[in-house]
């Protein structure tokens, strides 16, 4: 069975809350919409204060072309367009709205009913238009706009079209529960993408800790022309677009390059999965399976979450927190964050809510390096993370440039594989925003 | 002996050649540079750390002879006094400025600001500003990793372990600027040493409505604005819910200490008042 050929770990898979049907979470009273959820400009409101919205209607449009639509998660008046605190205690420009009548009142235009729907007489430009429209963007976690992803820089051309349904962080349920509950619509996705991208094949790639998932999809492959499915050998972060490129086709991304150079589009299945939504049932993107999860949490399970609705209600739903929660991590335990604010809102890029305890969240402290060259060794990018550390803790953002520092993708397999428990993920992060700054800088200067 | 005589005479002939082509060379590719260089770098401080802007004393000697007039250059360690040597040397005017120090704009210690959150990533301001706002309620106060102490090559800076903040020692600091820069929330300030290092300045950077600033800090700004009504030399603006004193207007007449309710403006080496007025703040703040 493949994997990617370079770096890499095995964490244990915690996958305590697998084969969970997902259950849809009570709307909130008061939704607070972020209009930046995605990489790029932040929307630009579309609603004033008092104005009345309907569930899916546009509340703030795109700025540019890499920027992503906003649109009402629930019904009711706009109460304020102010700044709220997000997870981690920044200002964070939001829409405010209150609900009114149960707050769910749909936009007329959308399908709701539970039919499958197969035909699509659309071009390939009109099915990423809807796309755009719907606000859709990577629901992988990097939240990069979809139809910017499916607009091809001119003089490259897609060959193959990759879906990412690794899922490879460890304890996040969410796209496998989603694979099996919408496997359908899932292919059916994967087809509009084929069209908009004009490939004639696809790839999926599952990891093989869901034979469940893999076992379906090969079923559904045998009736849709052109779309493979690729069971992958357990590995972090296999769910890396470089990484799932080299792990399904065995093509390298060079240094600095996008996956286009290879010829190849990475989609995320929840994110094909709102495209079908998007396309064939008119539906924007105003809501997302999240995993709640963590070892004593419990009603674990599989969310469908508006956006706007508090981190806290969803926890509230999920059996509360438990009494010896240490920290609350937004997303998966090896990308995610640590939140302090539970009052923040779930939105586009919240892919997963851990509770863990202190017993396992606890950092352990750090001792002198004693250059075994494991973070080497684990280094998915091929980079070698213990020099990194150190050029960042002496500053020395130029030395950091020439050892690639910018093809870090911040997977924290080193920090993982360090024995001597050194924070280098940290300071490589601190070495990669920097150094992002200062290539910004010179090139702003050109 | 025959072979110890002819190695001295082939080494010493190949030094002879070697001489005379090292001297030969060294004459055709004689860079001409400036002795004025040699002599400004001489009174200089000579501690290289980079707060004129240049990257060492000797670039700052260079820049110095090669420009037409010293309006632009500062050797802030050094201040007027080396300055005025450095004039002397390259017969230019110097520029007078008033010694400056360092100033932590922040009162955040551990009583007036509580903790809301732990931090457990590697102790740098700088990673800490990248991830989130802050162990405490205040985005815009002291992180107290200690950056501006590591980069300081004065030891002039120190952090307080009672209060978590870092001090300045006024003795030590040059004012080069390294800690300002340092400083992911831009709480230090180079300011005016003042005459007898008396100075009036807020310490607080905290940009928030009133309401929210003061739940988080008891000592932060919450831009009353009475600083400002009080101050009848127009020293004092209010930018952001934020005072801010210009050194420049401030005749240190320390009235807008008085009337602060937060306790934010701080006054720095007066002798104690003379009558023993009670603060209102005092009552506010109970």
């Amino acid at each position: 069975m493949r994997t990617f050929r370079i770096g890499g770990i095995h964490p244990e898979d915690q996958k305590l809350s697998a084969n969970v049907p997902i259950e849809a979470v009570a709307l909130p009273k008061q939704a607070i919409v972020p209009i930046h959820q995605h990489v790029g400009a932040p929307a630009q409101p579309v609603v004033a204060k008092g104005d009345r919205v309907k569930v899916g209607q546009l509340i703030a449009a795109a700025n540019g072309f890499v920027s992503a639509n906003v649109h009402a998660p629930i019904s009711g008046v706009i109460t304020k367009i102010d700044t709220a605190v997000d997870a981690w205690g920044l200002p964070m420009p939001s829409i405010f709205i209150d609900a009114d009548d149960g707050g769910d009142e749909w936009l007329e235009t959308i399908d709701r009913t539970p039919d499958l729907n197969r035909i699509c007489k659309l071009t390939g430009e009109e099915i990423i238009q809807k796309i755009q429209d719907a606000g859709i963007v990577g629901l992988g976690g990097a939240c990069f706009p979809t139809h910017v992803k499916l607009t091809p820089p001119p003089g490259s051309k897609a060959e193959v079209l990759i879906i990412n349904a690794v899922e490879c962080e460890p304890y996040l349920t969410c796209d496998h529960q989603l694979m099996l509950e919408h496997g359908e619509e899932i292919f059916i996705g994967i087809s509009l993408i084929m069209r908009a991208l004009k490939v004639e094949r696809a790839i999926v790639g599952i990891e093989n800790n869901k034979k469940d998932a893999i076992e379906l999809f090969r079923e559904l492959a045998n009736r849709h022309f052109g779309i493979e499915i690729c069971p992958l050998k357990l590995c972090y972060p296999q769910g890396g677009e470089k990484q799932l490129i080299d792990a399904t086709i065995r093509r390298q991304v060079p240094s600095g390059a996008l996956p286009i150079a290879v010829g190849a589009i990475v989609q995320n299945v929840a994110t094909v999965y709102a495209v079908y939504e998007a396309v064939q049932k008119n539906k924007p993107l105003f809501e997302r399976v999240m995993t709640v999860t963590g070892k004593n949490v419990t009603r674990r399970g599989n969310y469908l979450v508006r956006f706007g609705t508090t981190l806290a209600d969803v926890i509230e739903h999920a059996g509360g927190i438990p009494e010896d929660t240490d920290k609350i991590i937004a997303g998966g335990p090896m990308m995610g964050r640590a939140v302090i604010n539970v009052d923040m809102p779930a939105h586009k890029r919240t892919s997963g809510i851990l509770l863990m305890p202190e017993s396992e969240s606890a950092r352990r402290e750090p001792v002198n390096c004693m250059r075994c060259g494991k973070c080497v060794e684990a280094c998915p990018m091929g980079l070698e993370p213990f020099l990194l550390i150190q050029q960042a803790e002496r500053r020395l953002w130029d030395d950091m440039e020439r050892n690639d520092i910018m093809d870090c993708i911040e997977c924290g397999c080193c920090l993982y594989s360090c024995p001597s428990n050194r924070p280098l993920l940290d300071y490589v992060r601190l070495g990669k925003n920097t150094v992002g700054g200062i290539i910004r800088a010179r090139s702003a200067k050109k | 002996m025959n072979l110890i005589v002819i190695s001295l005479i082939t080494l010493g002939l190949i030094g002879c050649i070697s001489a005379v082509v090292l001297y030969l060379a060294s004459q055709k590719f004689k860079v001409e540079e400036d002795p004025r260089i040699d002599e400004v770098e001489s009174v200089l401080p000579g501690a290289n750390c980079g707060g004129c802007g240049k990257p060492g004393c000797r670039n700052f000697a260079v820049a110095c002879v090669a420009a037409d007039s010293l309006d632009n250059l500062y050797c802030p360690v050094g201040g007027s006094s080396i300055m005025t040597k450095v004039g002397e040397i390259l017969g230019l005017a110097a520029v007078e400025n008033d010694p400056l120090v360092a100033v932590v704009r922040c009162n955040g210690t551990c009583e007036h600001r509580p903790k809301t959150s732990h931090y457990d990533g590697a102790r740098s301001c700088q990673i800490m500003h990248n991830l989130y706002a802050g162990e405490t309620g205040c985005m815009y106060g002291c992180l107290g990793c200690g950056d501006c102490v590591e980069v300081c090559t004065f030891d002039a800076i120190h952090m307080n372990p009672e209060t978590g903040l870092p001090e300045v020692d006024e003795e030590k600091c040059t004012s080069c600027g390294a800690c300002v820069k340092a400083c992911p929330k831009n709480i230090i300030e180079l300011r005016k040493k003042g005459p007898k290092g008396r100075r009036i300045f807020v310490s607080c950077v905290n940009k928030d409505k009133g309401g929210i600033a003061r739940k988080a800090c008891a000592v932060a700004c919450i831009g009353c604005s009475k600083c400002e009504k009080e101050c009848a030399f127009d020293a004092i603006t209010i930018n952001n819910n934020l005072a801010y004193i210009d050194y420049d207007k401030c005749r240190l007449c320390r009235k807008c200490v008085v009337v602060c309710p937060t306790n934010a403006i701080h006054e720095v080496n007066f002798p104690a008042r003379k009558t023993a007025e009670v603060k209102p703040t005092e009552t506010l703040n109970a």
